[in-house]
């Protein structure tokens, strides 16, 4: 995984609540028995005006000039703002490698699905919890200034705005040391492997049934 | 102070936890797909590790195949993209020793049917699976959640995950389910009522009165749609429905286990001074038969209701949403439910695939024929073993001479990774757990309603309240 410490970025906004893992990467590319290769299909149904399969050049179809990523004013953007329950339904890890393959590192919003969430963590991808009234500000903020940047810095747990406004957000120590470290968290837990054989060897005698 | 089921449960499976509250917990069922697990057994490989426990895991393709029949094998699978997939999954199965019920085995079917099916699925266990509708597997009173790829990887490798304890909720529904209100009408008039993030940070306990009067089918498709709430986890505490419905399945416990088991299986239940942190009731006789409107599953209203206005509500992003919702849907506010004609109608689904959900709809289409404007009715039972069931009790039969068509086990148009899909712009009554944007295919709009709504619905040629459908003539 790659590490997490710092970003100075451009921030994309997207300007609607609930948006699913459907939305986010939708089905047929999902077919994929590899990791990578999701970017172009980022948003699929949303970026595109002619609907896409696995396989095809994506860089001949029709951009949707209305959404909002395929603006030129926010080309090249690594921050996605967002609205509440960013990420909700299927669990499919592809959400976050697709956004990740796009090139975002952060995604900002008031609220997260579950699963969404954890996802992100095991991709070197930052979700920021902000809250409601902070994200207005910044809806409002990325609208009227063409170029706005945020600067993200995962030790200090802050935001940084051009006007140099500080927002700070909560993240887990586990996995804020994961993430800045870039750590692999099968290889951590398999440092406890006395521990779980110990669970396995009291669990057997208690519930021999779970282990037939 | 005592504990709730979700408390008794996490602290069984807790193998260490550190200050912070970060824990290591022990799963005892991993069910796998062909979808989400290719990343996690290469991951393996180029890690050099092998699978903890393979006797944990249980594999099956459901999300590719197809419904038609596939009497050849894997070779059936029309889209070679999703044929290498199941390929894949039965490669990794072989190479690293996993049981897998491949497509043509008989107890194939939707990993969420067959794990319980099977009695896989057992009171206690952790489940885990990279699906979000693992919740399912909670009607046990069990802790079952779904993950994704890098955690399915972990638990191969380590069989734990680590986690932190959710908060507990309580749903109770109390008092008597009218005629023609289901399961399927109960979770969704739950998520209307809790909204679609409401269970976010939560596991949530089913309990009161209408719960413990469901069957485990029933059971199922209320906590499959725990997730639809935004809660990873749905449970229902056991009892003597639950260890009625595992006694004699083939992984289920035998002989003087099983009578350990079942008393263990006994105290799965909330203290009686257990504290949840929210409790929501709601009153089952004020259930009516639900019916979404929208692109979450929020977006929900009674049969007798009208589509809601976005211009009464004053939260702008929810108005926005409403909007959006509408326009996608190609509906007006204030239109009667009655008078939404379907182009499709789908019956199947890990949310209401199994026998009772077939039944409920064959009652229905009995003596009757679908609608001329309904290009498509779609009967996909959940399991190779369901389909067998429901053709033992002749009702293929009833769905064939009412003009639906019987298919083969699988995912099917839930989310349209085969062949069976809406195309753009055409409108379906399905079963299923998800009307968002494109689910069904994309352009599609997804109504969800319950086996018996969708059955009516499919005969009429547009949404009808299945309580007032009236005596069969056999002549519609």
């Amino acid at each position: 995984m790659e590490k997490f410490t710092r970003l100075d970025a451009l921030v994309v906004p997207l300007d609607r609540a609930n948006v699913d893992t459907d939305a986010i990467i939708p089905k047929q590319y999902l077919k994929s028995v590899q990791r990578s290769g999701f970017g172009p299909n980022l948003f699929d149904d949303w970026r595109y005006l002619t609907p896409g399969e696995p396989g095809q050049d994506h860089s001949q179809r029709p951009l949707n000039p209305d959404f909002v990523l395929n603006q030129p004013r926010y080309a090249g953007a690594r921050i996605l703002l967002a609205r509440e329950n960013f990420g909700c339904g299927s669990s499919r890890e592809h959400a976050v490698w697709a956004l990740e393959d796009a090139g975002f590192r952060v995604v900002v919003a008031p609220s997260f699905a579950d699963i969404f969430f954890n996802n992100c963590f095991k991709n070197g991808v930052l979700p920021v919890v902000v809250e409601g009234a902070v994200l207005d500000r910044l809806f409002a903020a990325v609208a009227g200034c063409e170029g706005y940047r945020l600067q993200v810095d995962l030790q200090a747990q802050q935001l940084v705005t051009p006007q140099g406004e500080v927002i700070g957000f909560e993240v887990d120590e586990f996995r804020k040391y994961c993430l800045l470290n870039g750590l692999d968290d099968i290889g951590l837990t398999l440092q406890q492997a006395e521990a779980i054989r110990e669970y396995e060897r009291k669990r057997r005698q208690e519930a021999p049934w779970l282990f037939a | 102070m005592g504990a709730t089921l979700y408390d008794k449960l996490w602290q069984a499976h807790c193998v260490r936890e550190d200050a912070d509250g970060t824990t290591l917990l022990y799963i005892d069922r991993h069910l796998v797909h062909e979808v989400t697990s290719p990343q996690a057994f290469e991951g393996l490989r180029l890690a050099r590790r092998q699978p903890w426990r393979t006797d944990s895991v249980l594999a099956v393709p459901d999300h590719n195949v197809p419904t038609t029949p596939r009497g050849h094998g894997v070779s059936d699978i029309a889209d070679p993209v999703s044929r290498l997939q199941v390929e894949t999954l039965d490669r990794n199965c072989s190479d690293f020793g996993i049981r897998e019920f491949t497509m043509n085995d008989p107890r194939q079917g939707i990993v969420h049917v067959i794990g319980p099916e099977q009695g896989a699925t057992l009171p206690g266990m952790t489940v885990v699976c990279g699906d979000s509708h693992t919740s399912t597997h909670g009607a046990f009173g069990a802790l079952a959640f779904g993950i994704g790829t890098s955690e399915v990887e972990h638990v191969l490798a380590t069989q734990c995950l680590i986690q932190k304890k959710s908060k507990n909720m309580q749903v109770r529904v109390e008092g008597r389910l009218g005629p023609g209100v289901t399961a399927k009408d109960v979770v969704l008039a739950i998520i209307g009522e809790i909204g679609t993030a409401g269970g976010t940070g939560y596991a949530i306990e089913f309990a009161g009165s209408a719960i413990a009067a469901l069957s485990m089918e029933g059971r199922m498709t209320v906590c499959n749609m725990a997730i639809e709430a935004g809660a990873r986890a749905g449970m229902v505490a056991v009892d003597q429905t639950t260890i009625d419905y595992i006694a004699g399945r083939p992984f289920a416990p035998q002989g003087e286990q099983w009578s350990r088991a079942v008393a263990a299986w006994r105290d799965l239940v909330s203290d009686a001074d257990a504290h949840f942190d929210r409790v929501v009731t709601l009153q089952a006789a004020a259930i009516a038969p639900q019916v979404t409107w929208g692109t979450s599953p929020e977006m929900v209203m009674a049969v007798d209701a009208r589509v809601p206005d976005p211009e009464q509500v004053a939260d702008p992003v929810k108005r926005d949403g409403m909007r959006k919702a509408l326009a996608y849907m190609a509906l007006q506010p204030g239109t009667a439910v009655s008078d939404i004609a379907l182009d499709k109608v789908f019956i199947g689904s890990c949310t209401n695939s199994r026998i009772e959900d077939l039944r409920a709809a064959a009652a229905v289409a009995a003596g009757r024929r679908v609608a001329d404007n309904v290009k498509l009715a779609l009967v996909v039972p959940g399991s190779g073993l369901v389909k067998q069931q429901a053709e033992a009790e002749g009702l293929h039969e009833i769905f064939i001479a009412a003009g639906f068509q019987w298919r083969e086990p699988g995912c099917s148009m839930c989310l349209a990774m085969n062949a069976d899909r809406l195309e753009a712009g055409e409108r379906c009554a399905s079963t299923s757990n998800r009307n968002f944007e494109g689910r069904q295919g994309a352009g599609g709009r997804t109504h969800l309603v319950s086996p018996a709504m969708a059955a009516a619905a499919a005969v009429c040629g547009h949404f009808v309240d299945v309580r007032e459908l009236g005596p069969q003539t056999g002549a519609h």
